[in-house]
């Protein structure tokens, strides 16, 4: 089944610099009720976006209309926690693109993957220049080009590198998906089960 | 060159390894609930698939159930609407369901292991992430996502890359009152909650040898919260006897022929780590978290740290954690009043977690500041306990014993630790809003659970064993 493509892309970001940043805080498990895959946007950073009674909490980013962009950048340890892919669900439902932080959890990072939402894991300090520059100017502009792994700061230029497994890079470029894949190997599946 | 355990489990379950592609790893068992599991049923029908092995999955309603009056529908709508939804899938696709009223519902990564599905040199997945869990057996088991879990029901198998492995030691005597979920909150608070990103941990040492499979199962079980993929545990004659006998163990020829198999199971004395720890058990004592991740715990004597003890970048984020939990830099929490305890999840649910507390609370009663919830994890614990009398002792301390679920510990049901309470938890996570929105959580074991629910402060429940001994 085709999943979304990525190849490249160019935007403002969304800081958010705070580390260990878990899946109950990016969707509180009071919200994982639906059945279907849609929505999960609107309950995005549920309880730091909005207070007990549902208004708006100014202080937080995504209620300050100064940030946007189709990036979220995070502090190290992103999506520590429940392996919930709501989570990533949320994070792309909402209209994000890309999630850039110094470190990942795991099997956030394995999610995000398979719904084409690209980690990006930079070092401490190229973080903390993205930090600077969208503090320094709201609408500073970072991009994300996945088919040659790398991430610049396009106001100054800097860029760094980095890493994507082979594998889910091809599958997110050509918007493949690992079940197509498995099925074409059954057979030696079925060769397995038969030892 | 030796091999480690993981590395002869994951070996002997690749179904294909092909350069520049994650291997295919074939999945012995896959355990489903309701939460992580109806997109990927609608991702099947999407493709026109079938679920590819049936008897190889089972099913179990946990989450979202009320832990009281079960025989009743569930009240909360979407909850019900979930779990019913699991149950019209598992007809359609053919899967067994421990549902709710089944003598066999429990917390998935409690019945797994109680009906012997979960063994020595088996791989296990779940759309849960405690399923480290059942690593304790010597077994690879691990937390997916839902993308993953449609991939397991499409084709028995996951594409997965081989993590790094990381051995960690415990060796020596533990102390009195302190047990395995001591041991893990302390090896997290050392190496914090990304420390195991990446890694299989092996736990090893004559420390967690001594340990019993309810032991070893709450150390393998928090093994995500230092970020590990898995963790396991060597499988020896106390694996062998706790499965030995299980409904769906094998019996027979087959047992002969699995004993002697899992007796093959263990690191090879020269098998390589890329990572090493150890520790030693003189030096834990009952452990306590103070923040928002399970890394940030401390003794229960000891002091909450001082932000100026954080790089300045992490400060921040620290004094977040803090103000959340209503703390200050230095504080100790030995004495402050709490509101809730919860003794129950995939962590400290287990029979010999209930004997434990109730032959501590034996003759005791709870403060009356506290609320206390009992939440045994499988309908075949709580009726072990009921059996054994354990609910009568629980009545009369004040600590009601309800149904089983997952309960309190993710604030997703009907059981939920009101805004700003403090609860002592024996569960897993403490993660801002974890047990209901706004809630704080203090994890710990559960002798200091009921330590503290009879004192309704932050206990140190070895100030209780030395008055007993003293009696
Ligand atoms: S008890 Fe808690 S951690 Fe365990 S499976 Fe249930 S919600 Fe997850």
């Amino acid at each position: 089944m085709a999943t979304k493509i990525f190849k490249h892309i160019q935007t403002s970001v969304v800081p958010l610099p705070i580390e260990n940043i878990d899946t109950d805080q990016i969707i509180p498990a009071r919200f994982l009720k639906a059945t279907t895959r849609e929505g999960f946007g609107n309950n995005l950073f549920r309880d730091w976006r909005f207070d007990g009674d549902n208004n708006p909490k100014p202080d937080f980013v995504l209620n300050n209309s100064n940030f946007s962009g189709k990036i979220l950048v995070a502090g190290k340890n992103f999506g520590c926690g429940s392996s919930r892919e709501h989570a990533a669900w949320a994070i792309a439902d909402y209209g994000f693109d890309a999630v850039v932080s110094s470190f990942f959890a795991d099997i956030f990072k394995g999610n995000a993957l398979n719904n084409g939402l690209l980690p990006v894991q930079v070092s401490d300090d190229f973080l903390k220049k993205i930090f600077d520059a969208v503090y320094a100017d709201e609408h500073a502009v970072v991009e994300i080009d996945l088919v040659d792994q790398f991430i610049k700061i396009v106001a100054t230029g800097e860029q760094e590198t980095f890493e994507v497994n082979p594998y889910k890079k091809a599958c997110m470029t050509n918007g493949y998906d690992d079940i197509d894949y498995i099925l074409s190997k059954k057979e030696l599946i079925k060769e397995f089960e038969g030892k | 060159m030796g091999q480690t355990l993981f590395d002869k489990i994951w070996d002997a379950h690749v179904v294909s390894s092909n350069e520049g592609f994650p291997d295919i790893l074939y999945i012995d068992t896959h355990f489903i609930h309701e939460v992580t599991s109806p997109q990927a049923f609608d991702g099947l029908r999407t493709r026109g698939l079938p679920v590819f092995r049936p008897k190889q999955t089972v099913a179990t309603a946990d989450h979202n159930v009320p832990t009281i009056d079960q025989h009743l529908p569930i009240k909360e709508e979407l909850s019900r609407y979930q779990v019913d939804m699991l149950t019209k899938n598992c007809k359609e696709f053919g899967i067994e369901l421990y549902g709710l009223g089944h003598p066999f519902q429990g917390i998935v990564h409690v019945i797994g292991p109680e009906l012997g599905i979960t063994r020595p040199g088996g791989t296990y997945v779940c759309g849960d992430s405690h399923t480290s869990t059942h690593g304790a057996f010597g077994a690879i088991a691990f937390g997916i996502g839902t993308s993953q879990v449609e991939q397991v029901m499409a084709t028995q198998c996951l594409l997965q890359s081989r993590p790094k492995r990381m051995k960690i030691e415990v060796n020596g005597k533990l102390h009195k009152g302190v047990g395995a979920k001591d041991i893990i909150l302390y090896i997290i608070a050392q190496i914090s909650a990304a420390g195991g990103t990446g890694y299989a941990v092996e736990y090893a040492g004559d420390t967690i040898r001594s340990l019993s499979m309810e032991g070893r199962m709450t150390i393998c079980n928090m093994s995500i919260e230092m970020g590990a993929r898995c963790g396991l545990i060597a499988p020896d004659d106390t694996t062998i006897e706790y499965v030995k006998g299980r409904e769906f163990a094998p019996k027979g020829e087959d047992w002969d022929k699995a004993v002697a198999y899992w007796k093959t199971l263990y690191s090879d004395a020269d098998a390589a780590f890329d990572e090493l720890l150890s520790f030693k058990a003189e030096d834990i004592e009952p452990m306590i978290t103070y923040g928002t991740n399970p890394g940030m715990g401390i003794g229960v004597t000891q002091h909450v740290p001082e932000t100026s003890s954080f790089e300045a970048k992490e400060q921040g984020s620290y004094k977040k954690a803090l103000e959340y939990m209503g703390l200050h830099d230095d504080e100790t929490l030995l004495g402050k009043p709490i509101d809730y305890v919860f003794i129950g999840s995939c962590t400290n649910s287990r029979i010999e977690d209930l004997r434990q507390v109730a032959e501590f609370v034996k003759g005791k009663h709870k403060a009356d500041n506290v609320t206390v919830w009992v939440v045994p994890g499988s309908k075949q614990v709580q009726e072990q306990a009921i059996r054994e009398g354990l609910d009568k002792i629980f009545d009369a301390a004040g600590f009601p014993l309800r149904e089983p679920g997952c309960s309190a510990c993710l604030g997703m049901n009907e059981d939920k630790i009101p805004a700003g309470k403090y609860c002592v938890s024996t569960s897993n996570r403490n993660f801002e809003g974890r047990q209901g929105p706004n809630s704080r959580t203090f994890l710990a074991s559960p002798l200091t659970a009921a330590a503290s629910a009879i004192t309704g402060v932050v206990t140190d429940i070895r100030e209780f064993l030395k008055e007993e001994e003293l009696v």
